[in-house]
């Protein structure tokens, strides 16, 4: 019913459109005016409607900054994402000011210069001095930009540290799973072809690097103001590990190993009080178009002190064991499959 | 029949004008020329027609794909919400009592980038504008080879068919995002897009790439070849000079996504394995292995950077010209402009890695595209300037095609900005494939070039259709479009600050977006506002095809070649002898001169200097 109305509605407003055009259309007829050429008064009109669009826009954009802002992601959580949101509030500037100096100009030179029926434009062609100015202008801020971004994007992108804690987050429709490297630091080897059962991630289990590795899945915990380095590794699709309050991204490729380190500065509990939200959690997210289901393939992060880390990561059990257990469970399956086999 | 005629003058490019000439000493040139229906309007080699046959389809496809972004713009805003209208339209199976189903969610966002970027703002846009424009504004007849371009139109018209097609197989249409990133597109296990509806999405593209090919040559040999007496390379419109630049990028760049595409054919249907290693999928591991899924993007952005050239070049040609004209004044810089338009052609073929700074690609690769990238920001800024310096002291007439270039020029320095960001890398990082990207290039390449083409629908309306379209309907359309792609695409960059990323079904899975419902909402009332504008687009612009008011010669007081043409269409353009070019297209408003226009074929005054050729 509500659908319909709206329907009605919509219909209503083209006639009323149309019947506008036909009056404004005939009554030019009638004082013996061509309908469709363009008059002084129709230049001032929609030369005043460009300086008031200006006005309304410059509003609207104005006002979003302000009704959104608190929406916004909050203050960074790992270190380098601070001189990202510094390089990021720097750079913004500068195109703000763009925005509006050059809009404002377009806006008002399409206001100010509006046709009058008695005026005539004056022959400019070309101003070599002036078109020096702004290609040199812009190249001077771009190579400040350049400079600054690619500085910090080397910083970023750094090899991590050997020492640093591994971790490896392994991505397939539609979830994640983490991977510790446990005591050794050393992630054991893994291999597609060896995915089976509970061994999702084609763990090589006579690696014995493997054998110490933690598996987690719905959530995983890492310790405040410590350096770690994630090593992302996909089962099918690209996926993209994404965690915006770290400023973190990197994607998740079948077939190659990807790597992004950072350190995280503020616990989750911090984080609350920061934000002011007693619910906030740091989240992991696909950020790679990968299905159906593609909206929700996340998990959780959580942030500890090194102590709580530490109980937390105690209470986590080991590839191995994880292994045996999933063996005894399957084997009375595996048994009837072969009896069913060997009926047939 | 006309078909001994025709067949003579595409053979003998050359002496085409020869031959025309001879057919025009006689009063009986019509008699000889009468054409059948087919050969007239439907396998016709007449460049018009040929550009007439491209905007109507073009228009359809948009229409098509407009549709498309309302349904899922209502799923965005109303996750769940059951919608008559999405059922009505995509039936039980794919909006069960109205509520859209996720995997023809990402169908949906398929098939609209994928139409609006190639069937809309590449075929379209060039497909109607080059061809209508370049042997009108240099001189000729036709183009260099009538027969190829009508191939070019039917091989669109062939791949734009199998494209709407494909949204009515079973298992719905390619659903991977426009950019087809294998594995997903490969593997029907992955999602059921990928499954006939890809196969067709890659059949419609190859013919695309086809119809490409076929015009972007003809486009190039006959501006380099076809250009009438006098008219220099620096004589001639920046339109032209868009439409030259552009052909020339897509010659280059789409044998390569035609490469990227058939060896994602091969590795979806023979086995091979070019972009596919280390899968495990569907309960089994993947036989092929050894490739990377890395190369598709590497060779599909080496297309696919040029590509948003291919869309916004042509625009800001038809901007270039039609600003020109309505202010009544020389466009400011030609010889700037031209720099500008070259450069931006050559960088374009070197940022393509902007687009792929966080697959793992080696870092020190990442800063060298981050240093081409920006650089391509400097032309486009002089282009900005330019137009902006081309008002001053103007005397603008407020056509509709003049409020859209305008119009153009403000999206254009809106979405360019936040381009300045994005080719940062370090700041790539964090808003990489969220709303911010959604926004940034949907003001300006999107909504940019559809107002440019647009702009050049109703400036060049006259001479495709002989008539002028409603300009009240105009304006309102002008002002309904322009608030609303404001009011749809700027919110979007605060989705992406907020973390949004893009093509998600729906926000509801993460209480962190609980608080941005309302911005999607007001999003979605815009655009269908924006939508509901194009309603009386569309009914002006088949109405006034039909019963428009009946244009004169040279409606808007311009100097290009164009309307130096009687108001009819005629084979072989003019009616007598090719005009001569004797000065450069932008002499309004000379001082000294009683009329503000000089058409270029008025021979320059002894002592009167070219504009074009200081």
């Amino acid at each position: 019913m509500f659908e319909l109305l709206i329907y009605a509605i919509i219909i209503l407003g083209f006639a009323a459109i149309w019947q506008l055009v036909r009056v404004v259309e005939l009554s030019a007829r009638l004082k013996g005016v061509d309908p469709n050429k363009v008059t002084e008064s129709d230049n001032r009109l929609n030369g005043r409607l460009m300086l008031t669009f200006m006005i309304a826009m410059f509003g609207f954009s104005i006002w979003q900054f302000f009704a959104y802002k608190d929406r916004l992601l909050p203050t960074s959580g790992s270190a380098h994402g601070e001189e990202i949101d510094w390089l990021w509030d720097f750079n913004m500037i500068i195109i703000i000011i763009v925005f509006f100096i050059t809009n404002g100009v377009l806006f008002f030179m399409a206001y100010k210069y509006y046709g009058r029926d008695n005026a005539k434009a004056t022959f400019y062609p070309h101003n070599n001095k002036l078109e020096m100015l702004w290609t040199g202008v812009p190249a001077v801020v771009l190579f400040i930009i350049i400079f600054l971004g690619i500085k910090l994007w080397n910083n970023i992108t750094e090899p991590a540290p050997a020492n640093v804690r591994l971790i490896e987050l392994y991505a397939k429709q539609f979830n994640w799973t983490a991977r510790y490297a446990g005591e050794d630091n050393k992630l054991g080897k893994a291999n597609y072809l060896l995915i089976q059962g509970a061994n999702e991630l084609g763990l090589d289990s006579t690696d014995k690097a493997s054998n110490d590795d933690i598996i987690v899945k719905g959530e995983f915990h890492i310790p405040v103001d410590q350096e770690v380095n994630f090593r992302n590794r996909s089962q099918d699709v690209i996926h993209s590990m994404f965690m915006p309050h770290f400023r973190a991204q990197i994607n998740t490729v079948p077939g190659i190993e990807t790597y992004f380190h950072f350190k995280p500065i503020h616990t989750t509990e911090e984080m609350r009080k920061i934000t002011g939200n007693p619910e906030f959690d740091y989240i992991l997210m696909c950020n790679k178009i990968c299905g159906a289901s593609h909206y929700n393939m996340q998990m959780k992060i959580v942030v500890d002190s090194p102590k709580q880390y530490e109980e937390w990561i105690k209470q986590q059990k080991t590839f191995i064991p994880k292994v045996e257990e999933a063996k005894a469970d399957a084997k009375p399956e595996a048994d009837s499959m072969k009896a069913d086999s060997l009926k047939k | 029949m006309s078909s001994h005629a025709h067949s003579h003058e595409e053979l003998h490019g050359t002496s085409l004008e020869h031959e025309v000439h001879a057919h025009h000493g006689h009063d009986d040139h019509d008699h000889h020329h009468e054409e059948s229906f087919v050969s007239k309007y439907i396998f016709s080699m007449d460049h018009k027609t040929i550009s007439r046959q491209f905007l109507v389809t073009a228009v359809f496809m948009a229409v098509f794909a407009m549709m498309m972004s309302l349904l899922f713009r209502l799923q965005l805003a109303w996750p769940g919400e059951k919608f008559a209208i999405a059922n009505a339209l995509l039936g039980d199976k794919w909006a069960p009592e109205g509520v859209l189903d996720a995997n023809m969610y990402m169908g949906l966002v398929t098939i609209h980038g994928t139409i609006m970027v190639f069937f809309v703002l590449t075929g379209g846009l060039s497909g109607t504008f080059s061809n209508l424009l370049i042997p009108y504004q240099i001189g000729a007849r036709d183009m260099a080879s009538g027969f190829l371009n009508m191939l070019s139109y039917w091989f669109f018209f062939a791949s734009s068919f199998f494209m709407v097609i494909s949204m009515f197989v079973e298992d719905g249409p390619a659903s991977g995002g426009w950019t087809v990133y294998p594995p997903l597109s490969a593997l029907p296990q992955a999602m059921p897009g990928s499954g006939l509806g890809m196969t067709l999405w890659l059949v419609s593209m190859s013919l695309f790439i086809v119809s490409s090919l076929l015009g972007g040559l003809n486009y190039i040999i006959t501006v380099l070849n076809l250009r009438t007496k006098g008219m220099k390379m620096t004589r001639m419109p920046l339109t032209i000079w868009a439409f030259f630049v552009t052909a020339i990028l897509g010659v280059l760049s789409f044998p390569v996504l035609f490469s990227c595409a058939l060896l994602l054919i091969f590795d979806r249907s023979m086995g091979t394995s070019f972009y596919l290693s280390d899968i495990y999928i569907g309960g089994a591991p993947l036989e092929q292995t050894g490739g990377s899924p890395i190369l598709f993007q590497h060779l599909f952005w080496f297309l696919g950077h040029p590509e948003v050239y291919i869309i916004i070049l042509p625009a800001l040609g038809l901007t270039s010209e039609i600003i020109s004209v309505n202010a009544r004044k020389p466009i400011f810089g030609y010889r700037a402009m031209i720099t500008s338009i070259l450069a931006i052609g050559f960088l374009s073929f070197i940022v393509w890695g902007h687009h792929m700074f966080i697959t793992g690609m080696n870092p020190f690769l990442g800063s060298v595209f981050v240093f081409t990238t920006l650089l391509i920001a400097i032309p486009s800024a002089v282009k900005a300037f330019n137009y902006i310096t081309t008002l001053w002291k103007g005397n603008i007439q407020y056509t509709p095609a003049m409020l859209f270039a305008i119009g153009l020029v403000s999206t254009f320095i809106t979405g360019g900005v936040t381009g300045i960001i994005l080719a940062d890398s370090a700041l790539d990082i964090n808003v990489h494939d969220t709303y911010f990207v959604v926004a940034h290039f949907h003001i300006v390449m999107g909504v940019s070039a559809i107002l440019g083409m647009l702009a050049g629908v109703y400036h060049w309306f006259p001479k495709l259709f002989l008539r002028k379209m409603n300009k009240n309907m105009g304006y309102i359309h002008f002002w309904i479009t322009f608030v609303s792609a404001y009011g749809v695409f700027f919110p979007m960059h605060f989705l992406g600050l907020a973390g949004v990323p893009r093509r998600y079904y729906s926000n509801t899975e993460f209480p962190m977006f609980e608080n941005l419902q309302d911005i999607n909402v007001l999003i979605t009332i815009f655009a269908i506002l924006g939508g509901l504008g194009q309603v009386i687009f569309l009914f002006n612009f088949f109405y006034s095809m039909f019963f428009g008011q009946k244009s004169e010669q040279n409606p808007w007081g311009s100097n290009s070649l164009e309307w130096t043409t009687p108001m009819a269409h005629t084979h072989g353009n003019w009616p007598g002898a090719l005009p001569e070019v004797h000065r450069w297209a932008y002499d309004y408003s000379k001082p000294g001169e009683e009329s503000d226009f000089i058409p270029q074929t008025v021979p320059l005054r002894p002592g009167e200097e070219d504009g074009g050729g200081h």
